[in-house]
């Protein structure tokens, strides 16, 4: 295997990874097959594993979802594509009624194994309608976990741990991540869901990012130190389990918590981290907590505005500086 | 169906019509909460259709599911217990009239959005296939399904992947309060649409437990023989309105005389007579559907509440519903 590997060749790699160890791993989605996924993140599945394990689909976003779930429900282990996460809403009946409540509304006699992966997020200036970063949708939903890996090794390992989990998993792969690269991990690399990573250590301020947001937060902290402020940067990895105890062990740490966030502050992932921080940790904190979230607005499609609207380095920086009066 | 199949088809049928009037009167009684949609009139669909069946078949059905739940093995007791909130009902008392299931044997839920349960049931005959097992799947919905778009989102991919699936519309004239005729523009909501999809549509008299089963065992062999997807439009009548206690009194004296006239009960019965099973034969089978309804009432009845404690189970697959560490 190369030195390197790309967050695009990383998703194609996670699934090939389990239909070679498990052949009830079953893909569905538009253009996947002969042509590789509009992203390209299933190149390569067609030809290893066939059109019997590889299916292209009409653009049905409801019989794409709801006929993974039946194939979940009945033995097999489908990761259904939706290519864009805007595109969610043509069937979220399946996400917010049918999948999350089958196996409580039958008192547990079903059991719904599959994967929904999707294309995340903004900054590639798609305009509004293929753009939004969409996991606070899913966030709503008792009974979905939620998975959106920041590097290629944890859509690696990420992937590994949604396809064998025996519960439903919204997997968010980012499409400003997609041609970043990193080292790829060894075989059976598995990172099991709901565990967040400190991906850097510092004492003074705890940032709590997620996908792209991580790279952001990692950027700001490397110029906040040349200022002399220490941040911790918590990756959070998935949103369902949310790993609350790495957030509240950092912020024993730091006392001074920022969630970066591309989802909109309006219902975004943070006001729940920082909810359960004052609930739970409001004794840890010697500064207010703020959240660096994006504007609640549609996303715009020319540069200039969609910087404004999705958080940035500045903005983090500045959200940072703030606190440290305190 | 032979006199003893059809007697007991009769029989099932007896029980069903027995439960629902049970679960009619349980409701008015107020030991039934929230809604029930009942299924009187409609027996012979269900019945008729599972018996064409294998036992390892899949069924997905609506929130008007009870005679589904029963035709593939739930009981009165458990299904009547779920109704009533019991801990020893089919689903624990987590689902209620709208969600019957029973896993078990294939009857893999009843859903209460519109539609939404035909995409999953071509799935289920997705899997099927993958596996190579020649289980069917089938999606029992309403007329009132044939104007949502999971229904064409579902028959489109069934006929382009020719899977194992029959769609089975219950054609009851009625989309809850509205006639099914006076929101399509078609006469048959269901069968006139599947020919664009390149699936057959076919019609049978929905209250005839022979001719659904003979339907319903031809377009299942087609379907096991890897001949693709059909459609079977029921045409029924419910006997009840479309939930709780609604009176239908939308619905036109005639045309409710007409189709009383045309129980699917009586329609078994007199088959059963012309075949020469003797009246008292029938009125036995009667008796024992009447007594073990009767029974069922009062098992159910006696169920233990739910411990609350449960409301915390079953949304993960190890059994909990821990959300956070």
């Amino acid at each position: 295997m190369a030195d390197v590997i790309s967050y695009r060749e990383a998703v194609a790699e996670g699934i090939a990874r389990e239909m070679r160890r498990d052949p009830t791993v079953v893909c569905l989605g538009e253009d996947i097959g002969e042509a590789g996924g509009v992203f390209k993140t299933t190149v390569g599945l067609r030809e290893e594993f066939g059109a019997g394990r590889v299916w292209d689909t009409p653009i049905s976003e409801q019989a794409i979802v709801g006929a993974a779930m039946g194939a979940a429900m009945t033995g097999m282990r489908p990761v259904a594509e939706i290519m864009f996460s805007d595109f969610l809403a043509c069937c979220w009946d399946y996400l917010a009624n049918e999948i999350p409540k089958v196996r409580y509304m039958t008192g547990g006699q079903v059991t719904v194994p599959l994967v929904v992966r999707t294309a995340n997020g903004g900054g590639l200036g798609f305009g509004a309608q293929h753009s939004q970063a969409t996991e606070n949708w899913a966030f709503t939903v008792p009974g979905l976990k939620i998975a959106a890996p920041a590097t290629p090794a944890d859509v690696i390992g990420m992937m590994a741990a949604a396809i064998r989990s025996d519960d439903p998993v919204v997997f968010f792969e980012h499409k400003g991540l997609l041609a970043t690269k990193g080292a790829p991990p060894p075989p059976d690399h598995v990172v099991e869901l709901g565990r967040a990573a400190v991906v850097r250590e510092g004492a003074d301020v705890t940032l709590v990012a997620l996908a792209s947001m991580v790279p952001v937060a990692l950027k700001a902290a490397e110029l906040l130190a040349g200022e002399g402020i220490e941040a911790e940067v918590v990756d959070l990895r998935c949103l369902v389990p949310l790993d609350m105890s790495t957030v509240l062990a950092s912020l024993g740490r730091t006392s001074r918590l920022v969630t970066v966030e591309e989802n909109p502050y309006q219902g975004g992932w943070g006001a729940t981290v920082v909810s359960v921080v004052a609930d739970e940790g409001f004794a840890l904190l010697d500064a207010p907590v703020r959240r660096v979230a994006g504007e609640c607005v549609p996303l715009p499609f020319a540069d200039a505005l969609e910087e404004e609207v999705i958080p940035t380095v500045d903005k983090v920086v500045a959200a940072v500086r703030g606190l440290a009066a305190y | 169906m032979d006199p003893a199949e059809l007697l007991a088809a009769y029989e099932q049928m007896a029980v069903i019509r027995r439960t629902e009037k049970a679960a009619h009167d349980l409701f008015l009684q107020g030991l039934v909460k929230g809604t029930t949609h009942l299924a009187a009139g409609q027996e012979a669909v269900a019945v008729g259709a599972s018996a064409a069946l294998r036992p390892d078949d899949y069924v997905f059905a609506t929130y008007r599911g009870h005679h589904h739940a029963m035709a593939r093995g739930a009981t009165p007791q458990e299904c009547l217990a779920e109704l009533m909130s019991r801990a020893t009902g089919l689903c624990k008392a987590k689902g209620g009239s709208m969600h019957l299931t029973k896993a078990s044997t294939g009857m893999l839920g009843s859903y209460a959005i519109v539609g939404a349960h035909l995409p999953m049931a071509a799935g289920a005959a997705w899997s099927a296939k993958l596996r190579g097992t020649e289980q069917i799947a089938v999606a029992f919905f309403g007329d009132g399904a044939t104007n949502i778009g999971a229904f064409h989102e579902a028959l489109n991919l069934a006929a382009v992947w020719k899977l194992p699936v029959l769609f089975v519309c219950e054609n009851n004239l009625y989309m809850e309060y509205t006639p099914i005729a006076d929101v399509t523009a078609v006469p048959r909501p269901a069968a006139d649409r599947a020919p664009a999809y390149g699936v057959p549509g076919e019609v049978v008299d929905g209250n005839d437990v022979v001719a659904v089963e003979d339907a319903v065992a031809r377009l299942a062999r087609r379907a096991r023989a890897g001949d693709g997807p059909a459609l079977l439009e029921a045409q029924t009548y419910r006997h009840f309105g479309h939930s709780r206690a609604d009176p239908a009194t939308y619905r036109p004296a005639e045309e409710v005389e007409r189709w009383l006239k045309h129980d699917p009960l009586d329609l078994a019965r007199g088959r059963l007579v012309e075949m020469g099973v003797p009246e008292a034969v029938v009125a036995e089978a009667d008796e024992r559907a009447t007594s073990l309804v009767q029974k069922a009432v009062e098992a159910a009845k006696a169920g233990p509440e739910p411990d609350p404690r449960e409301a915390l189970t079953d949304v993960w697959a190890d059994g909990g519903a821990a959300w956070r560490t």
